[in-house]
């Protein structure tokens, strides 16, 4: 992972996306109008952050599977971008949501649910910070964090699916695939997708690296 | 993903000598409602905080050696 290439690439699917995605044709709809754009930068940050917080998660497991320090700090560097990545989805959204939807906040289960699960991040942060003793804190935040990779899919992937709820393919709302995602779009789309991907380990990356360098310097 | 952006950019020199005939000097960059500046302006922005990610990922490889 230290090799440059997954770098590069992941900028030039980005660059690709935003001049596609801004250029390129798109379903003429009531509403929505030129807004569907936002689906290439608004959706991928989800996507980001759900891979962060699955690496965070496999991290976690690696941790617990031999105790290896080094585990738990990739698993804190990966979570930290992940709700970053949660919160621009978040603040994207809003704005999103006041010229289509009407308000900032609906009482949507997605947004709810997305609610719900950054605070169970935040706790999984504080929950590290209040623990003194290295060895506890790592394995207690572990265990938390694979709990806390299962509540976001219940509640950002499962309950909204299942009542009522404004976000495409959700609660009998068409999903990916129908009118909304033709194949012009994903073509923009899942470039786009992995793009966001591979900056968001490159963030987690640096922020890992950067760590590991305060903790060789507090030890040494 | 190369040829892609190749025909972006041959649309636009499409695009470009359409306009040609129109006595105002329209040239790319003013067409379609200006779309293009603010994809300009967006990519020089990205492309800025990509090479900042790079210069902090050089500091990062500098201070492990």
């Amino acid at each position: 992972m230290q090799s440059k290439w997954w770098k590069i690439l992941g900028i030039l699917l980005i660059l690709y996306s935003i001049i596609g995605g801004l250029l390129f044709p798109v379903p003429q709809l009531n509403i929505l109008n030129e807004t569907i754009r936002n689906l290439y930068f608004h959706v991928t940050m989800w996507f980001s952050m759900i891979f962060l917080m699955l690496f965070s998660m496999i991290q976690s497991i690696r941790f617990l599977n031999g105790f290896d320090k080094t585990k738990d700090t990739k698993a804190e560097a990966f979570a930290s971008t992940g709700m970053f990545m949660g919160l621009l989805g978040l603040l994207t959204g809003m704005v999103w949501a006041q010229f289509t939807w009407g308000t900032f906040w609906v009482n949507d289960p997605k947004l709810n649910g997305t609610a719900v699960t950054m605070l169970i991040y935040l706790a999984y942060f504080i929950l590290r910070n209040s623990i003194e003793n290295e060895d506890s804190r790592a394995r207690v935040s572990a265990i938390y964090n694979i709990l806390a990779f299962v509540m976001m899919i219940v509640f950002i992937g499962i309950l909204p699916r299942m009542t009522d709820s404004l976000h495409p393919g959700n609660g009998g709302n068409p999903a990916f695939g129908n009118y909304d995602l033709n194949s012009n779009m994903r073509m923009v789309f899942y470039p786009a997708v992995i793009g966001w991907i591979l900056i968001g380990v490159w963030v987690a990356q640096l922020r890992y690296r950067i760590k590991t360098l305060e903790i060789n310097k507090e030890n040494s | 993903m190369k040829s892609l952006l190749g025909s972006i950019f041959c649309c636009m020199f499409f695009m470009n000598s359409a306009s040609a005939q129109a006595v105002e000097m329209a040239d790319v960059m003013r067409s379609n409602g200006k779309i293009y500046v603010v994809v300009a302006v967006i990519a020089v922005i990205f492309i800025g905080l990509a090479i900042y990610l790079f210069g902090i990922d050089q500091r990062v490889k500098k201070l492990e050696e």
